[in-house]
C-alpha cells in the first residue's frame, strides 16, 4: 500500500566502523550544518539519528527501516509521527512530539533515540528527501548503499504485521 | 428521521481507535462514504495531552491528533459534538441524542471509558473534577489559581498526570491513594518507590493505604474547602481531582444486545458478537498476547493498532489482531520509565532478573525463557528492543543477563539472533561459491 522505500542497507563485511556516518549524519541535523560550529559550539548538540554496533571485527551503522506497517506510529499519542508519502520515510514533527518516548519502546530496532536535553524523540528522516543521505554519501567504504528495497519487511516487525496471508 | 445519505461505515467515537479504524479504511477503500460521531465538539485530540494543555495552557492546534485539513482530504464526515444513543442492529442505524438517524453497513463502537466516580458525599461541589477529557483539563484550568491545595484521589496514571500539571502550575498537591503505593497497576513495588520518591522531591506528598470517604465544602457557597479520609483525618484544599480510572463505555453496544463482559468482547478480527458491528480501543476487551486471552488495556497503541485491524476487516481485507499488552512509558518531572506485560511473574514457573543503580533499574520477567514483562526506570533507550523480543516472544533464557547489562545494544546479542532480526537492514551477500557446491552435494 505504501510508496515503496528506498532505504538505506548496510554492506556489513565492508564496514570498518570509523563513525564517519555518525558524525555526518549528526552534521546533517545540526542547525549550523558546519562541521565546527556544529561539534564544538551548538548546545545542545544534535544527536546521530543511528547508532554504531560494534564487536570487533564486526561493525555496523543501524537505523530506522521505515518498516512497512509502522508500530512508532501508531503508538504515537500526539501524532508527530508520520510517513511522508512523498519518500516513504517515517518522519517526526518535532513541533508536535512532546518526548513521550511512547515510539521508543515500540522500535524493535531500537533505532529512535531520546533527546533528553530538547525533550523531542529523533530517527533517521532519509535526509527529508536528499537524493542521498549524509550517512551513505560520505561513507568512505560503500559499506553503505541507498537502494530501492521494495517492501522488504524485517523479520522483527512480520509478527504485529497484521495481514492475515 | 433516518437521512437519505447511504452511510458504509459509522464510527462511534473519534480518538486513537476511531481513527485509527478511518486511516486503514481509506488505505484499502478510497470512496465509500465514513462518517464518525463524536460527542467531543472538535477534531479529534491527543487525549495524554491534555496534562499538557493543563500546564502549559498550549492552544488547540498544538493537541490536534491529525492536520486540520485530515477530514476533508480523507472524504470523512466528521459530526462532532453529536452523542449517539442507540443502534439499532436490525435495521443498521444509529440514533444521535439530536434525533437524527444515521444508517451503516458497517459499524465500529470506539467509544473509550468514562471516568469512574464513586459515591463519595461532596462529589458534586464546586472544585472538584475529573481529567479524562480536554473539558475537563478547561474546566480545572479556569478554576485553579497558583498557591491552592490540591488532592488527587488515585495515584495510577491519570492521577499522577494530573499532580504533575497541577504542580506545574504552583498548587500543592496531595495524592490519596487505596492500594500500598502508587502507579500500582503497571510498577513493582522498586519501581513505584522510584517514582514516588521523584514526585515527593518535587513538592508533591503522597499518603497510601487510605481512601477519601468525604468531601467537604462550605454551606452556603458549595465550594470545598477539605477532604476526610478514612481514618478521619482531614485535608485542606480547595481543588479535588476524581482520579481512581476509568471503565469502558458499553452502554449502547450493551443495550443493542452486543455480547460484553468488562468491556466489548471482540475476537482477533476485532468483530463483536453481531457480524459487521466491530470495536476496539478503551471499550474493549481485547487479545493480550502476554496473558492469552482477551483483556481490557486502555492504552492509546493498542487503541489505535486495534482500530486498524478493524477497519481493515471492516474495508474487506482480512487481518488478525496480533494481540497488544499493558505498554506505558510514563515520564514525571523528567524521569522515564517504559513497562511492559506484567511487572512480576503471575506463577511459579515465572522467573526474575533484575539490576539496580541508584535510579537506574531494570527487570525482567521471564517465562519459559521468553519475556512475559518488563520495567526499564531511568534509562530506557533500548527498552524498544526488548519489546521486541517480547512481543516476537523469542527464547531470551541463554542471553537473560545480557539484556539488563549497563552497554547492552544490539550486536551483544548472540549472532545468528541479531543476524536474523536486523535481516532487512543488510546489503544481502552473494552466495559464495563454495557454499553452492556444498549444498549442491547434500
Ligand atoms: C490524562 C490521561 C493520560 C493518558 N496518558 C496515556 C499515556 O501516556 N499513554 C497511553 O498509552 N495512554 C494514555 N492514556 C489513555 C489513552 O488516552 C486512551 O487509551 C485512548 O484515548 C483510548 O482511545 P479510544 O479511541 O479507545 O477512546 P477515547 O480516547 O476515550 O475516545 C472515545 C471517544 O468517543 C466518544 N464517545 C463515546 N461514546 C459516544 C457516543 N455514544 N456518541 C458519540 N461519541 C461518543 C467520547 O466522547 C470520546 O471522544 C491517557 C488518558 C488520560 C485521560
Amino acid at each position: 500500500m505504501h510508496t515503496p522505500v528506498k532505504r538505506v542497507l548496510v554492506n556489513e563485511p565492508v564496514c570498518m566502523g570509523c563513525h564517519l556516518c555518525e558524525v555526518y549524519c549528526q552534521l546533517q541535523h545540526s542547525r549550523s550544518t558546519d562541521l565546527i560550529k556544529a561539534f564544538k559550539k551548538e548546545s545542545p548538540r544534535q544527536l546521530p539519528r543511528l547508532r554504531i554496533e560494534a564487536r570487533n571485527p564486526v561493525f555496523f551503522s543501524l537505523r530506522c527501516q521505515h518498516c512497512t506497517e509502522s508500530h512508532c506510529i501508531y503508538a504515537c499519542l500526539t501524532g508527530a509521527l508520520s510517513r511522508n508519502t512523498d519518500t516513504g520515510a517515517v518522519i517526526i514533527d518535532e513541533e508536535k512530539c512532546t518526548g513521550c518516548w511512547t515510539c521508543i519502546i515500540t522500535c524493535p530496532y531500537g533505532s529512535i533515540r531520546p533527546d533528553t536535553l530538547r525533550h523531542k524523540s529523533v530517527k533517521c528522516d532519509l535526509c527529508q528527501g536528499a537524493e542521498t543521505p549524509a550517512c551513505v554519501l560520505h561513507c568512505p567504504n560503500e559499506a553503505l548503499v541507498y537502494e530501492d528495497t521494495g517492501d522488504r519487511e524485517g523479520k522483527v516487525s512480520r509478527v504485529e504485521a497484521p495481514v492475515l496471508k | 428521521m433516518t437521512e437519505a445519505r447511504h452511510n458504509h461505515y459509522l464510527i462511534i467515537g473519534n480518538s486513537a481507535g476511531g481513527i485509527g479504524a478511518a486511516e486503514a479504511i481509506r488505505e484499502c477503500d478510497k470512496t465509500s462514504p465514513i462518517t464518525i460521531v463524536s460527542d467531543e465538539p472538535y477534531p479529534a485530540y491527543s487525549r495524554p495531552l491534555i496534562s499538557e494543555y493543563l500546564a502549559t495552557k498550549c492552544p488547540l492546534e498544538r493537541m490536534l491528533y491529525r492536520p486540520p485539513d485530515f477530514y476533508e482530504k480523507s472524504g470523512i464526515r466528521l459530526l462532532s459534538g453529536r452523542t449517539a444513543v442507540r443502534i439499532d442492529i436490525k435495521d443498521q442505524t444509529a440514533e444521535l441524542e439530536d434525533g437524527a438517524e444515521i444508517n451503516w453497513d458497517k459499524l465500529l463502537l470506539a467509544t473509550g471509558g468514562s471516568p469512574i466516580v464513586p459515591p463519595i458525599d461532596g462529589r458534586k461541589s464546586t472544585g472538584v473534577f475529573t481529567f479524562t477529557t480536554l473539558a475537563d483539563a478547561r474546566a480545572i484550568d479556569k478554576f485553579i489559581k497558583k498557591g491552592m491545595r490540591a488532592v488527587v484521589i488515585g495515584g495510577g496514571l491519570i492521577g499522577v498526570s494530573v499532580t504533575e500539571a497541577l504542580e506545574r502550575r504552583g498548587l500543592k498537591v496531595t495524592i490519596v491513594e487505596m492500594k500500598d503505593r502508587i502507579l500500582n497497576t503497571i510498577l513493582d513495588e522498586t519501581a513505584s518507590a522510584i517514582a514516588a520518591e521523584t514526585l515527593e522531591k518535587n513538592g508533591v506528598k503522597i499518603i497510601t493505604n487510605h481512601t477519601v470517604t468525604e468531601i467537604n465544602s462550605e454551606f452556603t457557597t458549595d465550594r470545598i474547602h477539605a477532604v476526610t479520609l478514612d481514618d478521619s483525618r482531614g485535608i485542606s484544599c480547595e481543588v479535588v481531582i476524581i482520579a481512581i480510572g476509568v471503565r469502558p463505555r458499553t452502554e449502547i453496544a450493551s443495550e443493542a444486545g452486543i455480547r460484553v463482559n468488562r468491556g466489548i468482547v471482540v475476537n482477533r478480527t476485532m468483530m463483536t458478537s453481531h457480524p459487521g458491528i466491530y470495536a476496539c480501543g478503551d471499550v474493549v476487551e481485547a487479545y493480550d498476547f502476554i496473558h492469552g486471552e482477551n483483556r481490557v488495556t486502555p492504552i492509546w497503541p493498542n487503541a489505535y493498532l486495534g482500530g486498524r485491524v478493524a477497519g481493515f476487516n471492516m474495508a474487506g481485507r482480512p487481518t488478525v489482531y496480533a494481540g497488544g499488552t499493558a505498554l506505558n512509558s510514563i515520564k514525571y518531572f523528567g524521569m522515564a520509565i517504559t513497562s511492559a506485560g506484567v511487572f512480576a511473574p503471575v506463577d511459579s514457573t515465572g522467573e526474575v532478573v533484575t539490576t539496580k543503580n541508584g535510579e537506574v533499574y531494570r527487570k525482567l520477567i521471564l517465562k519459559n525463557g521468553r519475556l512475559s514483562g518488563f520495567i526499564f526506570c531511568g534509562d530506557i533507550e533500548r527498552s524498544g528492543i526488548i519489546y521486541g523480543l517480547m512481543r516476537d516472544q523469542v527464547n531470551v533464557a541463554g542471553y537473560k543477563q545480557t539484556l539488563i547489562a549497563d552497554e547492552f545494544s544490539y550486536i551483544s546479542l548472540p549472532e545468528p539472533v541479531w543476524r536474523e532480526r536486523l535481516a532487512s537492514t543488510f546489503k544481502p551477500q552473494p552466495v559464495e561459491a563454495e557454499t553452492v557446491k556444498v549444498e549442491a552435494l547434500r
